[in-house]
């Protein structure tokens, strides 16, 4: 029979549910199983990327007092963290995690459009993870070239891992981005044709918004890092000139000449831009349609949300070179690039604006997906506010390079993505597993991580205004450096502990709640989107039973409605004679 | 980057403003009728035609930033133009022949012609194969010459785009080889009609991202 992809099949084709533990568990072309899949592993490499920043925090905050990190292992955390946090933990967590999770769902379909690709992308994307931390292991160790991969230094003599470790860092992210556009290929054409009716468009709950146009984003924006890395491997492996100058090392002249390394900036940054967003506009979506759901309110101007994502995407393209302004430039270049980087703060700012105006006469619920919701506010403002700082080209010079940095980029789009993952995987939990969590350990969580991430990244700031250099393995004595510099070091790398020991609390209370939590309602929060309505809790092979698909009649924030005996109508209930249902003009709109 | 940048803004302006007037007109908090009638399949046409598509805008993206960086290169002073062997030529005859045997297969695919179906997709797959091989020849050629891949910019472009090309067409192979199984053991035209339509889309993309190559190499 020809291959029919689900979008075409006829709806109400009886579904043959995988029978075997094989089909169900290992080979599953189901998207709840895959999402599953791409979680855990993600997770995975992401305590070993947390790990590794406990390691850098240790030698950082108690120079010379652990044997096993040399400046050269140092450099390799560095890297290795860095890389593993934003490519391996938060693109595949958000999109092929919570993307592959939510889309089919929300969106009332059975499946992704293409089941067989989406299993393959998450075999390919494992496969991307077992080469990354196979190089951990190899002769030399993993590369310590920076998560920028910046050559010359990258594949030249004297940085860690220049062996085999950045031949296979290049290859795991080829085999990543393999695996991302099999995905991606499936989020864009699910969310575009498999639809339930009377979805449109505009009735979708935002976390789709945000992973639909993240994965535009994905798509057009990984064939810069492809292009990097093939380039680089050929420099590496085939001795060609793309990116390296001609260098002398240890007296020898090496072959290469003439190479351009700003080349690899622009290609890497043509890409690393673009990915902040990946990982920011899921997070956005998700963090939107919490809001709503634990204030009982609809989300503040819904169409400005959508429209604020597509300019952002849109505006993410011509901003790369802002990571890029000591490189040396134009000026004319610079003052354009800080132009375009300091509009993107308008639609930003537009959708913070429109969380708080959500919450303001909310009937607010401070369950614990909501206390991330909140906290991801607060940390994200923070690290946007910095980022207006860094995007001028005049206050980025003195602070390039800086803890400052370290310190922004941290705040927008390490913890404040992290936090909104944790308030996501609190949120639909109970829809995930069936189960319930504690919610003491979910609240105590939450505020332990809240003030300890804080304490570690606002003193960073201040390390950033005296100019302390960030990737240095050791200060040394300088006289801008007041000795009480090493003193907040060593607080930083206190707090950096108790965080990473904090999140104990967080597997213990997972792990607990799956194997003996209460069992969990299937619409514990009053939620309006589809994935809540499924016949069982948690939705099996096919999503909504034997039934038939759901059909849509509003729009995804129907909360506290005024005449409705609720304060949320689902978004598959009719309305009571298919006009306009009780809805209260003139509030917002 | 220019370049890329056109291309990017192209297709992203060609998404944004297609997703913006979907969403323009509407107030998604007034339940209506109409929208509730809405079918949720945003465009009228298959979703494998969606995923081709949707992949050709990734193809896009990656062929145009080798171009940029290509563009980026040849400004550095070493730069020594490289002679592209005339088999290129003879090359892409083959290859533009190769297109018109798709576009005539899906003709007759449509029809509905097992018998012509089965000749035309051998043929083009060998003409495509046959093409690879040239490629490869000219390859050996240049290697023979001396023209290695470190020895000069020019040449290592050279080898590096033209090797993504063939790759794309060796992709595209995988999945012809799978419908011309199917033919000749039996199955009918109709059965793998989408297929030899979307192979046909990804032949002609292919074809003309070789003349861009091919035109950029010749005329630098």
């Amino acid at each position: 029979m020809a291959y029919v992809a689900i979008a075409d099949r006829d709806h109400e084709v009886e579904h043959h549910d995988p029978q075997t533990f094989i089909t169900k568990y290992i080979w599953s072309q189901d998207h709840k199983v895959i999402a599953i899949q791409y979680g855990l592993t993600s997770i995975f490499v992401g305590i070993i990327a947390l790990c590794l920043s406990v390691m850098m925090r240790l030698q950082l905050g108690f120079p010379d007092n652990f044997d096993f990190i040399t400046p050269e292992s140092y450099y390799q955390f560095v890297t290795m963290h860095g890389m593993i946090m934003v490519v391996y933990l938060l693109t595949a967590l958000f999109l092929g995690g919570f993307g592959n999770y939510l889309i089919p769902l929300m969106c009332g379909s059975r499946d992704m459009v293409f089941p067989f690709l989406n299993m393959v992308s998450y075999w390919v994307y494992l496969l991307s993870v077992i080469i990354l931390v196979a190089s951990f292991f190899v002769p030399g160790g993993a590369t310590g070239a920076g998560w920028t991969l910046y050559p010359p230094q990258a594949i030249a003599a004297g940085t860690p891992g220049v062996d085999l470790g950045i031949l296979l860092m290049l290859a795991s992210l080829a085999v990543f981005i393999v695996a991302f556009t099999m995905g991606g290929l499936n989020y864009v054409t699910t969310v575009l044709q498999a639809r339930c009716k009377g979805m449109t468009l505009m009735r979708m709950p935002l976390s789709v918004w945000g992973i639909f146009v993240a994965t535009i984003l994905g798509l057009l924006a990984f064939p810069a890092l492809l292009v990097s890395a093939i380039m680089m491997l050929f420099d590496k492996v085939l001795l060609t000139s793309f990116f390296m100058p001609a260098m002398i090392s240890a007296g020898e002249n090496l072959s290469y000449s003439g190479g351009n390394p700003v080349l690899f900036q622009h290609l890497f940054w043509f890409f690393g831009h673009p990915e902040v967003y990946i990982v920011a506009l899921p997070a956005f979506g998700i963090v939107s349609d919490i809001l709503a759901t634990h204030a009982r309110k609809n989300i503040f101007g819904y169409r400005m949300m959508v429209w604020a994502i597509l300019a952002i995407g849109g505006l993410s393209f011509v901003v790369w070179a802002h990571h890029m302004y000591v490189s040396g430039m134009n000026p004319y270049f610079g003052f354009f690039f800080a132009t375009t980087t300091l509009i993107i703060a308008v639609p930003t700012a537009l959708k913070v604006y429109n969380w708080v105006l959500t919450l303001w006469q909310g009937n607010i619920h401070l369950r614990v997906p909501m206390l991330f919701a909140i906290g991801f506010i607060f940390t994200f403002i923070h690290g946007g506010l910095t980022g207006l700082f860094l995007g001028n080209v005049t206050i980025d010079l003195p602070l390039s390079d800086t803890y400052f940095v370290v310190a922004h980029f941290h705040m927008v789009m390490g913890v404040s993505p992290v936090l909104v993952v944790f308030g996501a995987i609190y949120h639909w939990f109970p829809k995930i597993t069936g189960k319930m969590y504690n919610e003491t350990l979910g609240k105590w969580h939450f505020w332990m991580t809240f003030f300890g991430t804080y304490s570690i990244y606002l003193p960073m700031h201040y390390l950033g205004f005296l100019g302390v250099p960030r990737r240095y393995f050791a200060m040394g004595t300088t006289d801008f450096m007041p000795e009480s510099a090493q003193t907040l070091n060593a607080s930083i790398t206190v707090s950096a502990i108790f965080v990473a020991l904090t999140q104990l609390i967080f597997f213990y209370n997972m792990i607990v709640s799956i194997r003996s939590g209460k069992k969990a309602d299937p619409n514990p929060w009053g939620a309006t989107t589809l994935e809540w309505q499924t016949p069982d809790n948690p939705p099996k092979h096919g999503n909504w039973g034997h039934g038939g698909l759901p059909e849509v009649h509003r729009w995804a924030y129907d909360y506290s409605v005024p005449g409705y005996p609720d304060d949320f109508i689902p978004q598959n209930v009719p309305g009571s004679d298919e006009a306009p249902v009780g809805r209260d003009h003139g509030v917002e709109h | 980057m220019t370049i890329t940048l056109i291309f990017i803004a192209g297709i992203m302006v060609t998404v944004i403003g297609w997703l913006f007037r979907q969403t323009i007109n509407t107030q998604p908090w007034v339940a209506t009728a109409a929208d509730n009638a809405v079918s949720g399949r945003s465009l009228n046409t298959n979703s494998r035609t969606i995923g081709l598509a949707t992949f050709l805008a990734v193809a896009v993206s990656l062929f145009g930033l080798f171009i940029s960086a290509y563009n980026l290169r040849m400004q550095m002073p070493d730069w020594i133009p490289l002679a592209d062997p005339d088999l290129l030529w003879v090359n892409t005859g083959v290859l533009v022949l190769a297109s018109i045997a798709f576009q005539w297969t899906r003709g007759v695919a449509i029809k509905g012609s097992d018998k012509a179906v089965r000749i035309g997709l051998t043929l083009a797959g060998a003409l495509t194969i046959l093409f690879l091989f040239g490629q490869l020849v000219a390859w050996q050629g240049l290697q023979a010459a001396g023209n290695t891949m470190s020895r000069n910019p020019a040449n290592a472009f050279f080898f590096l785009l033209t090797g993504i090309h063939g790759l794309h067409l060796l992709g595209g192979l995988w999945v012809w080889a799978r419908s011309t199984i199917k033919v000749w053991t039996g199955a009918d035209a109709t059965s793998i009609r989408v297929s030899v339509e979307l192979c046909t889309i990804y032949w002609h993309f292919l074809l003309l991202v070789w003349a861009v190559l091919f035109g950029m190499l010749l005329s630098t």
